[in-house]
This record gives structure tokens, C-alpha cells and sequence, in this order.
């Protein structure tokens, strides 16, 4: 028997969705970057609203999220994707808009404009990957990097006294009325990544139902920037980002938990 | 049926926003042209036109909100005054690289800092030497009159759309918030969203259907590719000179001297070579209308007839070396111009093109 017998549409218990494109990633081999865009293009694809969805990408790792989502997509300047998605969003009030931040683009440079769409309870979807660090220029301390972490510009570790608490932004936007389900959630187990996937598909229902804005947040590792092999970050995430960034739903229907 | 009106620049200006058929105005108070946006609210557009109106939280949410939209396709507009404008170039920037059509209104006070909140002419450089980070232009229209600040609400989105690019209308605090008539054109309707995704489907970002996707972006870090991309703007720049320059010539023909304006400056000097005539002075005023392109041509086609220029403009001297470069030195230039809020009276201009120009043994 040749691997073409076996290669048939009956066989076939798992494909790539046709809305991730071809392209290498960009991102390191076991970062949980590409597992999040494998997820929101599957969810997409699954719901049928490809026609109607116009993606926002961040200034970050992700700033080339459309070399690899095959969908329309607008990339903002840094910090400003909620606020782009807030127009789109207005003057398309039919379409699924979303954008895909990392913690710097979100919680440090574009903070006012993340919680002001937030309060004003745009129609959108926010999809938040938080590593706790600048990947893309280099390790520097992100607004979430944790207390004593070392990055580059904080070779000593986090200092709060002088440096400030990592920040819960999430935490933060679900006390605003604007937000109608705000989660976090992780990507690097199997279990993790449908809970994610669920997750995510909630939040676009969440939009076609024009219930507000709809909060993913996703911790991931940055094996890179961390200086640990990938199963290692993984192991260091679980047990130093998940106490302070608790997995689960923060919000749901508009409701504290 | 058009409309006689009796309003401030700013309001014209934001009433012929909406006759236009905009889709979309997002703004930030700011004096002097909070008007825009208080006119824009108590017309409740979304039940005249459906066009969306939005306070932002920042000028710079603002910019961008305009920046989302205009990605797909829609046609919006932002307005501020020189403060606020600073905190938009960044995404003035985006736009120009993105290559997004847009209208963006200056109703320029003095600076630099947090200035005055009276008029001023000091914000040429930035709105013509790109302003913003990178190798851009922005188109520039300068209205004179509140008539103007209606009338080149719809000449800015044509031009932003024929270019794909940003459009500057550069007014300032005088024109703003002074009251004259204004004749109000028919209500247009906004462009339904099927004629847009068919219309603009080679770029905007309306969801991928039935077509390849879409992708707005200024990034190009290929650098053979960014060259093409800065290449290519600069050839949109060059067919505005071609195509788009606008100017005014008043009272050239026999003039010996000649005063270039623009805007409330242009208004103001009118009324001075009126003065001069009268007092036997052979003067003229050539008001460029588009501030990019400059009029540099017809400015050099004059350097024969004219025996000295005054460049008047509310600022220190900024326009003078767009009129400098144009006469190439072949005829003398001077500057004349107040600054902190005061406005030049037609007096003053006229004393100093005879001070500065005429006695200065230019004849």
C-alpha cells in the first residue's frame, strides 16, 4: 500500500484551515504565538464568516499576523489596533472585527485606547497574547513582565519599588460595562488549546449576536525571550505566570464570576 | 436645492461634511474648532445620512479610528487645531504609507506648546514638508473664507480618493470661528456599502470574498520593495503638481509688486493691495490655494514683471522659503507677518511692502 492509498478524503480526520496561508511563521519554533492564529482562522472557518471578517493586526511579533491569516486585515500602528477595530466596527456594523494585540501593543503603548473601545462596549473582539515580554525588538520588560523577571531592560529583575506591578489589564477591563465576556486562557497543552479555541468562538458568537466586546486573553510563553527551551518556558509559565495570571473566565454575559 | 446659510467656518465646514454623504467624522475638543464636532452632534447624521459621528479618547485614537475606516473604503474626515494635529501625525504618517484616502482639517492657533488659542499661520512647515516621520507630502488645501471651508470639504475627498491618500484642509482660527453666508450644496448620498466593495475591492479591507484578501499595511521591510512603495508616492506627488495645483491671482496683470498669501492672510492682504491701488501702488497678490503643491510656476513667470515680493503669512517666516525657491533669487522676497494670535491689519501690510520692498531700492 502506497501513502496515496491512505491519503483520501475518508481518512481524513484533520486538515489545515485554508485560512492559514502557506507562509513560514515567523515567530520561534515553540512559541504559542502560531497555536493562537491557527485558532482564530479555524474559528473563522468553522463559523463561515471568513466574507465578512476584517482582522487588526498589532505592532509586535504579530505585526505580520496577514503574511499568515488569509483574510482581510488592517495592521494599525502600535497600540492603536482598538481603535482602528472601533471604526471598522462602526461603519460596518455587519462584520466580525477583530484584533490580535500582544501585551506591549495592548497594555503599555495602546492602553487608552484598550480600555476606552472596552468601556464604550465596541462590537469586537480582542484577542490579547500576553508573554510577559517584548519579544520582537529583543526581551525588553513588558507591562506584564513579573516581579524579578530579568529581561533587558531589567537585567537585575522587575524592581517594583522603581519599575511598577505587572499589570492585570484583564482584570482591569472586565470591571468596565463595556465588556460583555472577558477570559484568559493558555495554548501550549492540548487540553489548553480547545478550552482556547472554545473560548474564541464565543467571543465571535458574541459579536454576530452584538453583544459588545468579547476579551481572549491568551498567556503564552516566550521561550526566546525568556532564555529557556520551549518545554521549559512551558513548564516556567505554569508555575510562575498562571498564579498571578489565573486561567478561566473573568466575565461571562456581561457578568462578573 | 442649495442653501443660503449664516455660519462660522467651523460649522460650514461640518454641515457640508455631511451634505457630502462622509461616512464617518471622529474628533477630540480642542479650541478653536470644537464647533466641528458640536455641530456634527446636534445634527444627529446617523438619521440624516447614517454617517457615524465619535468622540475618541485621544487625538491619536481619533487619527486611527479614521485610519480603520478609511481601510475599507469609507469616506471620513477628522479635524483639530495645531496641538492636536502634532499628536496625529504618526498616523497621518500610517496613512500616507498605507495609502488611505482621508480628509484631516487643521484650524490652526499659535505655537509652539500649548501657544494660544487664537489664530495663526505657523503650522505650514508641518502641513507641507510632510510633518509626520518618513518620505510623504500631504496634499494642502488653505480655504479663505467660511464659503471655502464648505466647498473644499468635497474637493479634499475627491482629491483623497483619485491619489488614495491624505488630504489636508489648513485653516485656522480666524477662518474657523469668524461667521460670513454661505451657499450650502444639495444633499449627496453616502456610497452604499456594495458600490464600495466592488469599487475599492483591489485594496480595502471589506472581507475577503470572492477575491484574493486584502492587506493595508505601510510595513515593507523588504527594501527594494519600500523603495517602490516611497517611488510610487512620490510619482502620486508629482501628478498633483501636474494636475491638482490650485492658485488666485488678483490684480497681476500691470502689477509692479506682488504679495502671496494664503488663507486669512490672503483675505487680509486683498483688502491691502486695495489700499495700495488707491494710493497709486502697482500691486498684486497671488494666493496660493493649494499649499502642496506650491505654485511655484506661475510664482517664476512673474520675476520679470515684479520688482519685489511680500510673502505675508501668521508665523515668523515659514511659507517665504517656498517662495524663495520658486523666484530662484531672481527677484527680492521679504516676510511680514504677526504671531501670538495678532492679526496683521491691511495697514500693516501695506506699510510694510512699502518698507520693506518698495524703499528698500527694489525699484
Amino acid at each position: 500500500m502506497e501513502v496515496t492509498d491512505i491519503i483520501k478524503p475518508e481518512n481524513q480526520v484533520f486538515s489545515k484551515t485554508c485560512l492559514m496561508t502557506d507562509a513560514n511563521l515567523s515567530y520561534c519554533p515553540g512559541c504559542g504565538h502560531g497555536t493562537a492564529h491557527n485558532l482564530a482562522m479555524e474559528v473563522i472557518d468553522e463559523m463561515g464568516i471568513v466574507e465578512d471578517t476584517i482582522g487588526v493586526a498589532p505592532v509586535g511579533c504579530s505585526v505580520l499576523a496577514y503574511d499568515f491569516m488569509n483574510i482581510d486585515i488592517t495592521q494599525a500602528a502600535h497600540g492603536r489596533a482598538p481603535a482602528v477595530a472601533t471604526a471598522i466596527s462602526r461603519t460596518w456594523p455587519n462584520k466580525y472585527v477583530f484584533t490580535y494585540q500582544g501585551d506591549g501593543d495592548l497594555a503599555a503603548i495602546g492602553t487608552a485606547e484598550t480600555i476606552h473601545a472596552c468601556n464604550r462596549g465596541e462590537n469586537i473582539v480582542i484577542i490579547f497574547v500576553n508573554n510577559g515580554i517584548y519579544g520582537m525588538t529583543g526581551g525588553q520588560m513588558a507591562p506584564t513582565t513579573l516581579a524579578g523577571m530579568r529581561t533587558s531592560t531589567s537585567p537585575f529583575g522587575r524592581e517594583i519599588e522603581t519599575m511598577g506591578s505587572p499589570l492585570k489589564i484583564t482584570e482591569l477591563i472586565a470591571n468596565l460595562p463595556g465588556t460583555y465576556y472577558v477570559t484568559r486562557q493558555a495554548v501550549h497543552t492540548h487540553k489548553h488549546v480547545r478550552k482556547a479555541k472554545k473560548a474564541i468562538k464565543t467571543a465571535f458568537k458574541n459579536t454576530r449576536l452584538k453583544k459588545g466586546l468579547s476579551f481572549v486573553e491568551i498567556v503564552s510563553n516566550c521561550n526566546s525571550g525568556w532564555k529557556m527551551d520551549p518545554n521549559e518556558s512551558n513548564i516556567w509559565m505554569e508555575e510562575n505566570m498562571f498564579p498571578y495570571f489565573p486561567l478561566g473566565d473573568i466575565k461571562v454575559k456581561g457578568k462578573l464570576k | 436645492m442649495s442653501e443660503l446659510r449664516l455660519m462660522k467656518g467651523n460649522e460650514a465646514l461640518a454641515e457640508a461634511t455631511i451634505r457630502v454623504g462622509a461616512d464617518a467624522y471622529f474628533g477630540y475638543p480642542i479650541t478653536p474648532q470644537s464647533e466641528v464636532i458640536e455641530y456634527l452632534m446636534t445634527q444627529r447624521p446617523e438619521n440624516r445620512t447614517g454617517m457615524v459621528v465619535l468622540q475618541a479618547e485621544s487625538e491619536i485614537a481619533a487619527i486611527n479610528m479614521v485610519y480603520g475606516a478609511a481601510s475599507t473604503g469609507k469616506r471620513v474626515m477628522t479635524s483639530s487645531s495645531s496641538p492636536g494635529i502634532s499628536l496625529k501625525l504618526e498616523g497621518i504618517s500610517y496613512m500616507a504609507g498605507a495609502e488611505l484616502p482621508a480628509v484631516i482639517v487643521n484650524v490652526v492657533r499659535g505655537g509652539p506648546g500649548l501657544g494660544t488659542i487664537q489664530p495663526s499661520q505657523a503650522d505650514y512647515f508641518q502641513s507641507v514638508k510632510g510633518g509626520g516621520h518618513g518620505d510623504y507630502r500631504l496634499y494642502v488645501l488653505a480655504p479663505a473664507s467660511v464659503q471655502e471651508m464648505a466647498d473644499f470639504v468635497e474637493d479634499a475627498f475627491e482629491i483623497a480618493f483619485k491619489y488614495r491618500a491624505p488630504v489636508l484642509i489648513l485653516s485656522d482660527g480666524l477662518i474657523g470661528q469668524m461667521m460670513e453666508k454661505v451657499v450650502l450644496k444639495d444633499q449627496k448620498d453616502r456610497m452604499p456599502d456594495e458600490e464600495i466593495i466592488e469599487k475599492y475591492g483591489d485594496w480595502a479591507t471589506t472581507g475577503k470574498k470572492g477575491r484574493e484578501r486584502n492587506i493595508v499595511t505601510s510595513l515593507d521591510l523588504q527594501p527594494e520593495k519600500m523603495e517602490a512603495r516611497v517611488h510610487r508616492l512620490l510619482k502620486k506627488y508629482e501628478q498633483m503638481e501636474k494636475e491638482d495645483l490650485r492658485y488666485e491671482k488678483i490684480n497681476c496683470d500691470d502689477a509692479q509688486y506682488l504679495i502671496v498669501a494664503y488663507g486669512s492672510s490672503a483675505r487680509i492682504s486683498q483688502k491691502a493691495v486695495e489700499l495700495g491701488r488707491e494710493k497709486g501702488i502697482k500691486v498684486g497678490l497671488l494666493r496660493p490655494i493649494t499649499l502642496f503643491p506650491f505654485p511655484k510656476q506661475p510664482l517664476f513667470e512673474l520675476v520679470n514683471q515684479v520688482k519685489g515680493i511680500l510673502s505675508v503669512e501668521l508665523s515668523t517666516g515659514q511659507m517665504i522659503e517656498d517662495v524663495k525657491l520658486a523666484v530662484d533669487c531672481k527677484v527680492p522676497v521679504a516676510h511680514f507677518g504677526r504671531t501670538g494670535g495678532i492679526i496683521h491689519t491691511p495697514e500693516e501690510i501695506l506699510e510694510a511692502l512699502e518698507q520693506k520692498i518698495i524703499k528698500n531700492g527694489s525699484n
